[in-house]
């Protein structure tokens, strides 16, 4: 069957669509490789100073392990919230459904900013009676990442649970489980992929947060984009260049293994 | 009449601790900001009047609406061109096309602006090329003003414009383009008079989210426009750390949840939400 195809046109202006998407992410890689300390084109010759710096600077791997532990605590904690509460939904169906679930995807569709200066609000607060939960702490970092993160699992979790068949669980329900055997050995065995994907992103989501993260620390809890952040604002340096390029790899490297294996997987039916 | 105490009991003690987390650190501490909006520095009205009257933060205002339209336009028009190649393209043009939206999206907002800014500073690689091969004397400014922001948000917006025009182009019935097509209508024709009004809803969608997002928009304004073209998150995050005025920053808060409330409103009376995605 014939199918309607872009024409030259389309195809063209796509093409630039495509090269502006691509540009910054080239850009870059020059900039990382340049001998000079500041921001510039290299010219001549190439240096891997900046990368070096990235390893022998103490700030950055410290940075770099922060944000790996807010980031395993907040997605651990958005997790298993959003799935208590999508289990919930899905398992009793209860009145306001809509109007609950439009509630808890709140701070996804707030702007940013505004969220910030809540949490602001929220842990200065805290501050004046616990030094080690309010602000410029990391716990306080990842609680407010959770918030942050929370509607994006709870979005998945929900999709996921959509997709499962109601009747196995109304046969074990059927043959006398309990609530709780129903969500552990029936439910949650089923949707594990979701689960999983849930917490994945959650994760993402908070290594890469900054908005809410600059309103809510100052000097001890620096995450590595709170420094990236830093180091662009001031006196721009080059050693940011390096970084990007190593997390642009990473990105792409993931992305292709994900579309390989999808590609496995459709190909199989 | 057990089983169903029993079903609410339990509904109750799965939901509840999202649901009270939210309200004690979310609903709670908002309520906490629209209260400085209305106290700090002295109790009344005061700071609402201020956002009416002040010079600054009308042009600031103004300045937020002009960039956000201007970004809404061309990252919906940009996003159809390559939308369109995504989901009707051959299959290599598909995975193309794919790459170039899915890895943008996944790279960090700083990143992103951090490229553009290796890309459009006064030793940027534009500039460097441009009086290499002597077609300017003096470097172009091109960032650290609105032309740089423009560019570092229409960047991060098109991914999010691509998914609900993908979702509409995805829904149309191919059969209705050969039709136009077999009638002797031309390829340009065809596109203007039966492809664009067809996916009208998923330019309403992807023109929404692209303007909502871009009202808030925080960090790449902040980067890209050096200080010298604020927008509204950016004066509010000035008004907390920088020029202690917390009053002023809350309103301005609580202005712009409301001023996006009624955008979503709008929205989800046009659209429904499960086209977006």
């Amino acid at each position: 069957m014939p199918t309607y195809r872009p024409g030259p046109v389309s195809l063209i202006i796509a093409a630039f669509v495509a090269l502006f998407l691509l540009m910054p992410l080239l850009a870059v890689i020059p900039v990382s490789l340049t001998p000079s300390r500041m921001l510039a084109m290299p010219s001549g010759e190439l240096s891997l100073r900046h990368y070096r710096a990235l390893i022998e600077d103490p700030r950055w791997l410290q940075s770099i392990l922060l944000s790996i532990r807010i980031g395993i605590v907040s997605s651990a904690f958005s997790t298993v919230l959003a799935l208590c509460f999508s289990l919930g939904v899905w398992m009793f169906q209860p009145r306001f459904t809509a109007a609950l679930v439009g509630f808890v995807l709140l701070p996804m569709v707030v702007p940013p900013v505004v969220s910030a200066i809540t949490l602001y609000f929220l842990l200065t607060s805290i501050s004046g009676f616990s030094s080690f939960f309010g602000y410029d702490t990391w716990l306080g970092v990842a609680m407010a990442h959770s918030m942050m993160t929370v509607p994006f699992a709870t979005v998945l979790m929900l999709v996921s649970l959509s997709q499962l068949d109601r009747r196995i669980d109304l046969a074990a329900r059927g043959l006398g489980a309990t609530v709780w055997e129903r969500a552990t050995r029936i439910i949650i065995p089923n949707i594990k992929f979701g689960i999983v994907t849930a917490a994945l992103l959650s994760f993402v989501l908070s290594w890469e947060e900054i908005g809410v993260t600059l309103f809510i620390t100052s000097v001890n809890a620096i995450t590595l984009p709170r420094l990236m952040w830093m180091g662009l604002r001031d006196n721009i340096d080059p050693a940011i260049a390096a970084l990007s390029v190593i997390l642009i790899i990473i990105t792409v490297l993931v992305l292709a293994v994900r579309s390989f294996v999808a590609r496995q997987r459709g190909g199989q039916p | 009449m057990r089983s169903y105490l029993s079903d609410r009991m339990g509904a109750a003690l799965l939901m509840a601790p999202l649901l009270l987390f939210l309200v004690l650190a979310y609903a709670w501490p908002f309520l906490g900001v629209v209260k400085w909006s209305f106290t700090l520095p002295s109790p009344g009205l005061g700071q609402y009047e201020a956002l009416l009257t002040d010079d600054l933060v009308q042009s600031v205002f103004i300045r937020t609406l002009r960039i956000a339209a201007i970004v809404t336009v061309v990252s919906v028009a940009a996003a159809y061109a390559i939308t369109v190649v995504w989901v009707r393209g051959t299959p290599a043009q598909r995975l193309i096309a794919e790459f170039c939206i899915l890895v943008p999206f996944w790279i960090s907002v700083l990143t992103r602006a951090f490229g553009w800014v290796a890309l459009l500073s006064n030793r940027g690689l534009i500039n460097t090329w441009l009086q290499a091969i002597g077609f300017i004397s003096e470097p172009l400014a091109l960032v650290r003003n609105e032309f740089g922001v423009i560019v570092g948000m229409t960047h991060f917006l098109i991914p999010f414009a691509v998914f609900p025009l993908a979702s509409a182009m995805r829904s149309l019935d191919d059969r209705v383009l050969l039709a136009a097509r077999g009638l002797g209508s031309s390829r340009m024709r065809t596109f203007w008079t039966v492809f664009v009004p067809m996916t009208r809803s998923g330019i309403i969608g992807a023109a929404m989210i692209v303007f909502v997002f871009s009202l808030g928009f925080f960090v790449t304004p902040a980067i890209l426009g050096g200080g010298r073209s604020v927008m509204i998150a950016e004066l509010i995050y000035l008004r907390i750390f920088q020029s202690p005025d917390w009053g002023l920053g809350a309103a301005i808060s609580v202005v712009l949840v409301l001023f996006v409330g009624a955008l979503m409103a709008l929205l989800f009376r046009y659209v429904r939400p499960n086209q977006l995605i």
